[in-house]
């Protein structure tokens, strides 16, 4: 009954950013395609991003919608390690960690027919690519 | 419709970028706004700093580089010039700028400087409350350095309706030098939140710089973007009901769309309904983006809601150090080498009682996205051949001992794994800063105008 899934990295229907506020990260995760909107909302919930943060300590992950740009903004509690001014981390202010949600893997259907999600608008990359 | 563009994001920022944007606002011959933020939640720590070593400076050091190209045709073409450049030392600024239009020639500006963010000896710490998304950080030990509210836009707005042609802030909060020269063009009441909401998402769009422009965005294959080396700042075209245009300089490199805004516009959002300034709550759960032409988005729809009772501010204090020392591992078994390094100057840390915070990654791994505690690193699995960069940092309270732990780094040449090489260590002070919050009735904005006889 369940249609055949596949798994994608986020990343190849999604971009993001992140910015932060003290010891708050807040990533953003907004779908290029309209069509996969609904994607984001299934898979990338608050509790797949706060697994991806377990190591920091995060102690809360919030996850905002708006539907009208078809995006998600989590605000990731205590990620930073102190934040910019304390951190001993090498990225103190944790511009790269959009890249850590954007690498979550994802399952979708797929391709093919109504309601099907877009195949990754990215060709895949040759081997050697992590 | 009014045009204002950024000439700034940070302070670091690219110094030609202005220009392009006042060419280009002066070229529609209706005068505007060219804004330049540049007061990091860490930048203004520094300057503090910079302050305390000379009482003259504490302003944003670039800041006649930044204006020297600008400042005659801003004057000529009636572009206001608004910048928090003035960080810790406002008057300094405005002193520096009207030495700069003597040098080039020109006519004394009208130079308005806003004061009032200094809450050093007005507040007392323990009157205010930590801001929530700091309320898991230890308490602060050590000296007070500097304590800055964020102000709103209304002396800004006030300044500009008293003929102010440039405008120099300390710590305002980063949207409101857009918001201020657009309360101060089209008249909008503060009780008009639409109108406060719109003209604060301008701000919040802006104040960034290259980040609408395809700037902090490109990911080759992925999303690219054209002319990285010459990004065109952004420029917004805002009409009286504030809704507006996010464009940039014809024939600059970068790109205006959809994607670009909606990055900008959740960047270091939390609700996306209730974004908190001092001058209105603005909610961005109604912001539609529709392409208006080639990198041309109009963006409508901003709400506004009631501004938060309390101001937000940070809290600087002296005390802490932070030591930093990479050294690399090449070829063949260099990441069994690197982790061995890890290794060692881990045990003699504890060996000689260094008591120091302590950090350890191989950057080529996973360092940017571990924690102190490796987690990440010690799971990682690698080809063991590489070439590979260790890089440790230590964090104290005394010099001495984030010193002590450096030296740990660098007595790896003779005494470290085989074929270690490159070390570079610095230990250099820090300011840290916790946000707490204020009462407004702490907090009194002011403008005045520094002539040439300041």
């Amino acid at each position: 009954m369940s249609a055949p899934r596949q798994t994608i990295k986020l990343h190849a229907i999604a971009h993001g950013r992140s910015g932060d506020k003290g010891n708050r990260l807040n990533v953003s995760v907004i779908a290029y395609e309209p069509r996969d909107w609904p994607v984001l909302l299934a898979e990338v919930t608050a509790a797949r991003v706060a697994a991806l943060f377990a190591h920091r300590g995060v102690t809360e992950v919030r996850r905002y919608e708006l539907p009208l740009l078809h995006a998600l903004n989590f605000v990731i509690e205590d990620a930073l390690e102190g934040g910019v001014n304390s951190s001993l981390a090498v990225d103190a202010h944790g511009k790269c960690l959009s890249y850590l949600v954007l690498g979550m893997d994802i399952g979708v259907p797929v391709a093919a027919g109504g309601g099907a999600v877009s195949a990754p608008i990215v060709p895949a990359r040759s081997a050697g690519t992590p | 419709m009014y045009r204002i563009g950024c000439g700034a994001g940070f302070s670091g920022d690219r110094i030609d970028a202005p220009q392009a944007v006042v060419a280009a606002i002066a070229a529609a011959g209706q005068g505007g706004a060219i804004i330049f933020e540049g007061l990091g939640e860490r930048t203004l720590a520094l300057r503090q700093m910079a302050r305390h070593d000379n009482p003259s400076k504490g302003y944003e050091p670039l800041l006649e580089d930044l204006l020297e190209p600008i400042l005659g045709p801003c004057l000529t073409a009636g572009i206001v010039i608004v910048g928090n450049f003035g960080a810790a030392n406002p008057v300094g600024a405005a002193i520096v700028i009207q030495r700069l239009a003597q040098r080039l020639g020109l006519a004394a500006p009208r130079v308005a400087v806003v004061e009032g963010d200094d809450l050093l000896g007005k507040v007392a710490l323990e009157d205010t409350e930590r801001w929530d998304g700091d309320s898991r950080l230890p308490e602060l030990v050590g000296e007070v350095i500097a304590i800055n509210a964020y102000l709103g836009a209304g002396a800004i707005a006030d300044a500009i309706r008293a003929g102010a042609e440039i405008v120099v802030t300390g710590r305002v909060a980063d949207p409101a030098l857009a918001l201020g020269p657009l309360v101060a063009h089209f008249g909008w009441e503060w009780t008009d939140l639409d109108r406060i909401a719109a003209g604060t998402l301008v701000g919040h769009l802006l104040e960034c710089g290259a980040q609408v422009t395809g700037g902090y965005f490109a990911d080759p294959g992925v999303k690219d973007v054209p002319g990285m080396a010459d990004l065109g700042f952004p420029i917004a075209e805002v009409e009286a009901d504030g809704s507006f245009v996010i464009t940039k300089s014809a024939g600059s490199g970068g790109r205006v769309d959809r994607l670009t805004v909606t990055e900008q516009l959740l960047y270091e959002i939390h609700d996306p309904a209730a974004y908190l300034t001092p001058d209105v709550t603005l909610d961005l759960t109604s912001v539609t983006l529709e392409p208006a032409g080639p990198d041309r988005v109009r963006v409508s729809g901003a709400r506004g809601h009631a501004a938060p009772k309390t101001l937000k501010a940070t809290v600087n204090v002296h005390g802490d150090w932070l030591g930093e020392a990479e050294i690399s591992y090449a070829g063949t078994n260099a990441l069994a080498r690197a982790r061995l390094a890890i290794e060692t100057v881990a045990e003699r840390l504890v060996r000689r009682d260094i008591a120091v915070r302590h950090r350890a990654e191989v950057i080529g791994t996973v360092s940017a996205f571990d924690a102190d505690a490796g987690t990440l690193l010690a799971a990682h699995a690698a080809p063991a051949d590489g070439d590979f960069r260790v890089r440790f940092a230590f964090g104290g309270t005394e010099a001495r001992e984030v010193q002590r732990a450096v030296d740990e780094v660098n007595a790896l040449y003779c005494c470290g794994p085989a074929g270690g090489g490159g070390v570079r260590t610095s230990v250099r002070p820090r300011v840290r800063t916790l946000s707490h919050l204020v009462s407004r009735e702490a907090v009194v904005p002011s403008f005045h105008f520094v002539g040439t006889a300041a």
